[in-house]
C-alpha cells in the first residue's frame, strides 16, 4: 500500500506529463526516499496505482543506477571513480573506505549503517577526489579526514 | 574581456537572485524578444550569430530549431529541453551555470521555447546535482510567479510550461535520443536517426534538446546581436566557451574565455601550470571521449576547427591533463571501464566491443598482456567507430584508446615485457 503522503508526491510527477510511463522513474524515486529501496512489493504496489506492468516498470528499475532494487544501509557513500579522481588519487581513499568500514563496492556494514557504492564523474573535477554521502558532496577529500567524516554519521 | 555568462556571477558560493539577475538586464530581453520579434526572428538571430552546440557536437543551434515544423498545422505540444546530465568524465561547466544563474538558463529556455513555439520544456538533471536542483526548483517557482513563465507570459499570448525533471543516472541519459527515451520513462537506448528529434522526438513531437552552455548564451545574443556575439572570440568559432582543467595542475577551475584561446595559455595561466616536479604528457582537450593531445601541440587555439584539424576533439571544453608521473595505460583503463560499464547495451559492437577493450587493457595493466593484444585492441578501435553503432557513444569510447596506442605505445609494450606496471 502506498501511503497518502507517497501518492501525493506521485501525482506531482503524473502532472507533468502526459503518460503514467513518463512518471515511473520520478515516482520510484519518490518511493525510494521513503522507504530506502524497491521491494518487490513495493514495485507491485506502484504497478497498480500506475496501470503498468511490474515488468515494465523493473525494466527501468534495473537500468538506472540510481534506483535500488535490493536493501541499502542507512546512508549511501558515493566515491568518483572517473578519470579526473583516479589522476588524483581516488583509489587511496577508496581503499581507506574499504579499510575503515572492513566492506568493498557493492556491499553494506553489518549495522546497516553505510553502503559503499562507485560513481561515474560527479562533475566537481576541479576538487578531485570527491564523493557524496547521501545528498552532500565532499570535495579534495584525503584519506586522513575520512574518520571525522564518517563519525558525523 | 567580456564575460557574458559569467561576469555577473558572486564569488561567495550563492546563486544570483531574480531581482540581482534583473537588475543585470534579466528578463529584459525576453519582454523585448516576446513583444517585438516573432519566432522566426528569434531563430534568424542564433542562426546569424553562428552559435554552435556547447555539449559536446558543435552542431549550429539555430539550423536544429530551423527543423522544428512552425505554424498552425505543426505537430503539437512541441517540447523543449535543456540538457543538464552533465556526466562526461572530466566535464564540470554546466554545474557552474546550473548552480550560480539558473534564471539564466531558464530565460534562455524561454527564448528557445519562442523561438519553435514550444508549450513545454523540461529541465533534465542528473541526480548528482542537488545543489543545482534545489536552485533549479527555486528558480522556476520564482519566474512563474513573475510572470515570466505559466499562461499569457508578458501579456504575449504566449504560454509555456516549464519542469525539472531528476534522472534516474546512467551517462546515456544524456545522449539526445537515450533522454528522449529517459524522460518518457524508458530505458536509456538510442533511438535511430531518422526521424529526428526536431520533427519527431518526445511522445513523436518536434522536440529540441540542448545543452545547459547553450541555452544560456541565448538571451545574450538575442540582446546584443548576432555581431557582437562573433566579436567576443579570437577565431572565426563565435561567443565564449566556458573552459575547464582538472588533472595535477596547481589550480584546477573554470574560466569563461574566448573560443580560440590557445591551450597553453589555458592551462599555464589560469589553471597555473603544472604542480612542482611534473611535466604534461598529454591532454584530454574535452572529456573522456575526445583523443589525446600530445605536448608538442599545446598552443593549439582551443576551437572546434583547430582541435579537430589534430585528430581530436574540442568536447565539453574541459581538459583533463596527464602528467609524466600518471601511467598512460592507467587512465586508459579507468577510461575504458568507464565506457564498458556505461554502454546501454542496445547494439552488439558496443557492449561487447567496450567489455572486450576494459579486459585486455585489465590484463596489460596488470601484466598479463601479450603483445598482439594491442593489434586487438587497434582493430576495436574501428570496429567500434562511426557508423557501426546506433549512437556516438562507441566512437567516443575508442577516441582516447586509440590516440594512446598511438602515442603512448612504448608505455603499452614496457607493461607486457615488464609483467607489471611500471608505475607501480
Amino acid at each position: 500500500m502506498l501511503s497518502d503522503e507517497e501518492k501525493k508526491e506521485i501525482r506531482a510527477e503524473q502532472e507533468m506529463f502526459p503518460t503514467n510511463q513518463a512518471a515511473s522513474i520520478g515516482a520510484m524515486l519518490v518511493l525510494q526516499k521513503h522507504r530506502g529501496w524497491i521491494s518487490d512489493d513495493t514495485l507491485a504496489d506502484l504497478a497498480d496505482f500506475l496501470q503498468l506492468t511490474v515488468d515494465e516498470l523493473d525494466s527501468v528499475a534495473t537500468f538506472y543506477d540510481k534506483i535500488f532494487r535490493k536493501p541499502v544501509g542507512d546512508h549511501i557513500i558515493r566515491v568518483c571513480d572517473s578519470v579526473s579522481c583516479w589522476i588524483m588519487g581516488y583509489e587511496s581513499l577508496r581503499d581507506q573506505l574499504y579499510q575503515q568500514l572492513q566492506i568493498k563496492f557493492g556491499e553494506t556494514t553489518p549495522d546497516h549503517k553505510f553502503t559503499l557504492l562507485p560513481n561515474v564523474c560527479l562533475g566537481d573535477c576541479d576538487h578531485a577526489p570527491v564523493m557524496m554521502i547521501d545528498d552532500r558532496l565532499y570535495r579534495n577529500v584525503t584519506p586522513e579526514e575520512l574518520v571525522q567524516i564518517l563519525s558525523d554519521y | 574581456m567580456e564575460r557574458p555568462l559569467t561576469q555577473d556571477l558572486h564569488t561567495d558560493g550563492t546563486p544570483l537572485a531574480l531581482d540581482e539577475y534583473e537588475r543585470t538586464g534579466g528578463y529584459q530581453t525576453l519582454r523585448k524578444a516576446l513583444l517585438e520579434m516573432s519566432p522566426q526572428d528569434i531563430t534568424n538571430v542564433v542562426k546569424q550569430s553562428g552559435l554552435a552546440g556547447r555539449g559536446g557536437a558543435a552542431f549550429p543551434t539555430g539550423s536544429k530549431w530551423s527543423f522544428v515544423p512552425m505554424g498552425p498545422d505543426a505537430p503539437r505540444p512541441k517540447y523543449l529541453v535543456a540538457n543538464a546530465d552533465e556526466m562526461e568524465p572530466g566535464t564540470f561547466k554546466d554545474r557552474l551555470l546550473l548552480e550560480y544563474n539558473p534564471h539564466q538558463l531558464i530565460e534562455g529556455m524561454i527564448l528557445a521555447s519562442y523561438a519553435i513555439e514550444a508549450s513545454v520544456s523540461f529541465v533534465f538533471l542528473r541526480w548528482e546535482y542537488k545543489v543545482a536542483g534545489e536552485r533549479i526548483e527555486r528558480a522556476i517557482a520564482e519566474a512563474y510567479q513573475a510572470g515570466y513563465l505559466g499562461k499569457n507570459i508578458l501579456g504575449s499570448k504566449f504560454d509555456l510550461e516549464l519542469h525539472l525533471h531528476v534522472s534516474g543516472g546512467r551517462y546515456m541519459a544524456g545522449e539526445e535520443t537515450g533522454l528522449l527515451n529517459a524522460l518518457e520513462g524508458k530505458r536509456a537506448n538510442p533511438r535511430s536517426k531518422p526521424p529526428f528529434p526536431q520533427t519527431s522526438g518526445l511522445w513523436g513531437k518536434p522536440t529540441i534538446v540542448n545543452n545547459v552552455e547553450t541555452l544560456s548564451n541565448v538571451p545574450h545574443i538575442i540582446d546584443k546581436g548576432a555581431a557582437w556575439f562573433q566579436g567576443l572570440s579570437l577565431t572565426d568559432e563565435p561567443g565564449t566557451k566556458i573552459f575547464g582543467v582538472s588533472g595535477k595542475v596547481n589550480h584546477p577551475g573554470l574560466w569563461e574565455l574566448p573560443l580560440g584561446t590557445p591551450m597553453q595559455e589555458i592551462i599555464n595561466e589560469y589553471a597555473g601550470g603544472m604542480r612542482q616536479g611534473l611535466t604534461i604528457r598529454g591532454v584530454l582537450p574535452g572529456g573522456a571521449s575526445t583523443d589525446f593531445l600530445t605536448p608538442e601541440n599545446l598552443n593549439v587555439p582551443m576551437d572546434f576547427k583547430s582541435v579537430q584539424k589534430l585528430g581530436s576533439r574540442l568536447g565539453t571544453g574541459t581538459m583533463i591533463v596527464m602528467d609524466d608521473k600518471t601511467c598512460p595505460v592507467g587512465m586508459v583503463l579507468n577510461l575504458e571501464h568507464f565506457f564498458a560499464q556505461e554502454s546501454c547495451g542496445w547494439c552488439t559492437p558496443c557492449w561487447a566491443g567496450t567489455q572486450y577493450i576494459e579486459r585486455t587493457l585489465h590484463a596489460i595493466e596488470n601484466g598479463e598482456g601479450q603483445i598482439e593484444d594491442l593489434d586487438r585492441l587497434e582493430a576495436h578501435t574501428w570496429k567500434l567507430g562511426p557508423g557501426n553503432t546506433y549512437c556516438a557513444f562507441a566512437p567516443g569510447a575508442v577516441e582516447p584508446l586509440q590516440s594512446a596506442l598511438k602515442y603512448y605505445r612504448a608505455d603499452f609494450e614496457e607493461h607486457i615485457k615488464q609483467k607489471h606496471c611500471p608505475w607501480r
